[in-house]
């Protein structure tokens, strides 16, 4: 079936449910493509190629709501699903804040948003497989010291999403996504440490060449050879952008609106505050044209926007759906994300950092004595208190150069200080996937060693 | 036992010379083995948020999982479509990786006989749903109850009905009836205006809705949670360096998990990339360790009675008496390494392909008296509850984060802590266990582990040890 088959079977859906009857009701169905090869020393590891379908619906019996979903799209299938839904919202509670968008919320961004592209499919096997080949050659000839590898994987896939809803609102999307990756092993005398680089785009021809991707991998599993443990002291810490994305995901989750309206935030109740350093922006954008964290509305069929949620160190705004919108007396930001079913939670689209003036050597040459974090490690990090504290691996930083690998450390801090204790933005912003930073550098953090 | 009793071989009219017929397409290409894997996975959950029963969910999926494998080489297609022609299609593709003409013979199925770890007659899925509603509601009304300064509880119950039916190449037949369930408390405290905490617990197991008339009931997770969250408005930063620390029973057994389990699974150690890789017979920890990953234990959230590629899951002792005796074996590797299986093999759903895992992996009881390990401690941190951990395998470093831990002062426990994270290196850390309580226990029954995207669910164990020195990511 092809996307319009696809929303039309949603609206069928919401029109059983109704004919059932639900109040209100709203479906989804999804059905996607994927392909994987793996590469690991030199041969094909594994192959992987198939398909699968799912549809989900949300009825409301008054203010009660009932989820369902089920991989049988037959009509009989799609029956049984509306039916369990009902079923269930018989026992639910009445909730004056649930409902579904208002019809004017309602639609799709406007322009052509590129999540497209045919030269995914038509890649033909060989080239993928070759891909993932090259890249892992290109790791091993780095160095001799790349010893070993846990492969090298080229990943694709080509989805459609329908929605529609008892609101009038139906329509459906078609992505295509594809992705390059390898985890070099390098080793030396008893040392022995692994990384990884990737590049991921919704187009083909947009992914970072397979040799490129080697080489960054092999690298960074290069220079965390024989790691030390330092001393446990305060230091300034830099992060680079694959960590300072990871500190962006937490901050993301203490501005959804699910966090804030259960005061189970850090940042409850500071909107139009100051919260971070004059240097920090925070943007969500879904409407970025190609992008991987792009969708012309979001799960409740509200269209994608972009939203400033931190300006210039102000926390403006939360990131929200129609549900914690209305708990907070505001208006949805259209950042509904979910399944197939259930209540919606809050997603983002491309979230990212707006970038600063200085160049990631110059970030380094600014640090006398710091640590620059390569990796993040466990779950260290309290959404209601800010109390962050995690696993960290990194390099050592004197006069302003990296000099030695450290391992097996913690940094530590609370996220509200962190913010405010940004001192440098990096001018290194690249979108590689759905959140996105440059280099930032953090004035002083407790790094726990010996 | 019959094929007539499965589910899944019953729903879908699926008769043996249909599985044999399957498995011959897809050693149409040469391999040296086929298997299938079919499931039927139902699941609920009801939500409950600010005393309202906000969330209901319940859903049915199935599908067949179709593998090949050639050598090293591992083909893999699904179908969410159980007629034959798109079984026999998946079966086409994956047979894509071998290539020359068929040279195995697949042999009649032969079914296992097999004992029952979860006799439960009726699943929670399968009971009216107007009970279940009840769980959250009740520990709702606990968690409030529990203490004024409680003033946000979240409840989630689970439970889900997993049948596979699992036809190989090498004639293994075997199917299961796999119920799970779960309650999981999260409650916000505040006093007066001040900033909240939280506070969290959860348990279940694959056992029926009778788990939670007794001891573990929903008020039980509730106050729990209740008690976690109202402690923690006294609690002080924790320490930040190498300290003594003190692991209480239970739910920190995540320690054995992180920095040995993931570490001794196969497949990491036959491609060499584990920091266990080749260690096999050193004496990697104290003669006080000794370390077990056991999928035989009754009722338990990681147990199976057979693991998804058709293995009886076992006892499998990873570590005796401190030294590395062996490794978690899926089929694959088993094959390749020359190895039995260890009934190892799980996946997180018929669309993935089976990976060697953990079951239940717990620390064997010793011999001190917990009271007694913490008298010996002069300056260290006690860690009753955990939240997540992660390990890089390859240099051997993990991390666990504790969400309940206390500052130890002369042998006593002294204020509560606040949230840290511990980092360790797995074939060192166990080398400074120096005591091992006689107090063993198994967590509450809610572990999830992730691996290569997949999640399947686990359970962990510990009696209290003490660790002589462990580096703590306090911000004090």
């Amino acid at each position: 079936m092809n996307e319009m088959d696809y929303r039309q079977l949603a609206a069928d859906v919401v029109k059983i449910a109704r004919g059932r009857g639900a109040d209100e009701a709203e479906c989804t169905i999804s059905e996607g493509d994927e392909f994987s090869v793996t590469i690991r020393m030199r041969e094909i590891e594994t192959l992987k190629e198939a398909g699968a379908r799912g549809a989900g619906v949300r009825v409301l019996l008054g203010q009660r709501p009932g989820s369902s979903y089920t991989s049988d799209l037959t009509p009989d299938g799609l029956a049984r699903m509306v039916d369990s839904a009902i079923e269930l919202a018989r026992l639910t509670t009445d909730d004056p804040f649930a409902g579904l968008p208002e019809e004017a919320e309602l639609g799709s961004a406007p322009g052509e948003l590129d999540l497209y592209s045919d030269d995914v499919a038509a890649l033909a096997s060989d080239v993928r497989i070759r891909m993932a080949r090259d890249c892992e050659e290109a790791a091993f000839a780095v160095d001799p010291r790349i010893v070993n590898s846990e492969g090298a994987s080229f990943s694709s896939s080509v989805s459609q999403r329908a929605f529609a809803n008892s609101r009038g609102f139906a329509s459906a999307y078609r992505t295509s996504s594809c992705g390059l990756n390898t985890v070099p092993v390098a080793r030396e005398g008893d040392s022995m440490e692994r990384d990884y680089w990737y590049t991921a785009a919704r187009r083909a021809a947009l992914l970072e060449t397979p040799e490129h991707v080697g080489r960054i991998a092999a690298e960074r599993a290069l220079r965390r050879l024989n790691p030390r443990k330092i001393a446990t002291e305060r230091l300034p810490v830099v992060f680079e952008p694959r960590t300072a994305g990871s500190l962006i995901g937490s901050i993301f989750e203490a501005v959804s609106g699910d966090a804030i309206y259960r005061k189970a935030s850090f940042l409850t109740g500071k909107l139009g505050q100051r919260i971070a350093a004059a240097c920090l922006t925070l943007i969500d954008d879904a409407t970025m044209p190609g992008l991987l964290g792009a969708s012309p509305f979001d799960d409740e069929g509200v269209p994608s926007r972009r939203t400033v949620v931190i300006d210039r160190g102000v926390l403006s705004s939360y990131l929200l759906n129609t549900y914690t919108a209305r708990k907070l007396g505001l208006k949805t930001t259209g950042n509904a994300a979910r399944g197939l079913t259930g209540n919606a939670g809050v997603g983002h689209g491309n979230l990212y950092l707006g970038q600063g003036e200085l160049s990631p050597g110059e970030i380094l040459g600014s640090v006398r004595r710091g640590l620059l974090v390569t990796e993040l490690m466990g779950s260290g990090v309290n959404i209601v208190t800010g109390d962050y504290s995690r696993g960290a691996a990194g390099l050592w930083i004197e006069d302003g150069k990296p000099v030695f690998a450290v391992s097996e450390v913690t940094i530590s801090g609370n996220l509200g200080e962190m913010l405010d204790g940004i001192e440098s933005v990096g001018s290194d912003l690249e979108f590689r996937g759905s959140i996105s930073a440059p280099t930032l550098l953090i004035r002083e953090m407790t790094v726990s060693g010996r | 036992m019959g094929l007539s009793q499965s589910y899944i071989a019953a729903k879908f009219g699926i008769a043996e010379r249909d599985l044999e017929r399957y498995l011959a397409e897809a050693l149409g290409s040469g391999g040296d083995y086929a298997d299938l894997f079919f499931e039927h996975l139902a699941t609920t959950s009801f939500s409950l948020d600010e005393s309202i029963v906000k969330g209901a969910t319940q859903g049915v999926s199935m599908g067949v999982g179709v593998r090949v494998i050639s050598g090293e080489r591992t083909g893999y297609a699904y179908s969410d479509d159980l007629s034959p022609e798109r079984i026999l299609r998946a079966a086409r593709v994956a047979a894509c990786i071998a290539s020359g003409p068929s040279k195995v013979q697949t042999t009649g199925l032969q079914e296992a006989a097999i004992r029952n770890l979860y006799p439960v007659l009726v699943a929670p899925t399968e009971t009216e749903l107007g009970g279940r509603v009840e769980l959250v509601k009740r520990a709702d009304g606990a968690a409030r109850a529990y203490d004024a300064r409680i003033f946000q509880v979240q409840v989630v119950y689970a439970d889900n009905l997993r049948h596979t039916l699992v036809a190989t190449s090498d004639g293994t037949l075997s199917h299961d009836r796999q119920p799970l369930t779960r309650v999981s408390v999260s409650a916000l405290a505040r006093e007066g205006g001040g900033p909240p905490q939280r506070g969290s617990s959860g348990g279940g197991g694959r056992v029926g809705l009778e788990f939670f008339d007794n001891h573990s009931t929903p008020e039980f997770f509730a106050r729990e949670a209740a008690r976690q969250a109202v402690l923690l408005l006294d609690a002080v930063p924790a320490p930040a360096g190498e300290i003594t620390v003190v692991l209480g029973p239970g739910w920190p057994g995540i320690l054995v998990h992180e920095a040995v389990g993931h570490g001794l699974e196969a497949d990491f150690n036959r491609k060499g990339v584990s920091a266990f890789s080749g260690r096999i017979g050193e004496q990697v920890a104290g003669p006080l360790c000794t370390i077990v990953d056991d999928g035989t234990i009754a009722h338990r959230r990681g147990s199976l009675n057979v693991d998804d590629e058709g293995t009886p899951t076992e006892k499998n002792v990873l570590i005796e008496k401190g030294v590395l005796r062996g490794y978690l074996q899926d089929r694959l590797s088993s094959r390749l390494m020359r190895s039995p299986a260890t009934g190892s093999g799980r996946r997180e759903s018929y669309q993935s392909i089976p990976i060697p895992r953990m079951t239940n992996t717990y620390l064997m009881a010793g011999e001190s008296d917990p009271e007694e390990i913490l008298r010996s401690v002069a300056k260290g941190v006690y860690c009753k509850s955990f939240g997540g951990g992660q390990v890089d395998i390859t240099s051997g470093n993990f991390v666990f984060s504790a969400s309940e831990s206390y500052l130890i002062e002369g042998g006593r426990l002294g204020p509560p802590l606040r949230d840290a994270t511990l980092v360790g290196n797995g074939p060192e850390a166990l080398k400074w266990i120096s005591m091992v309580g006689n107090d063993l226990q198994l967590d509450l029954g809610v572990g999830i582990c992730g691996k290569e995207g997949q999640s399947v669910p686990v359970g962990v164990g510990i009696p209290t040890v003490k660790i002589d020195r462990m580096t703590v990511g306090g911000a004090a």
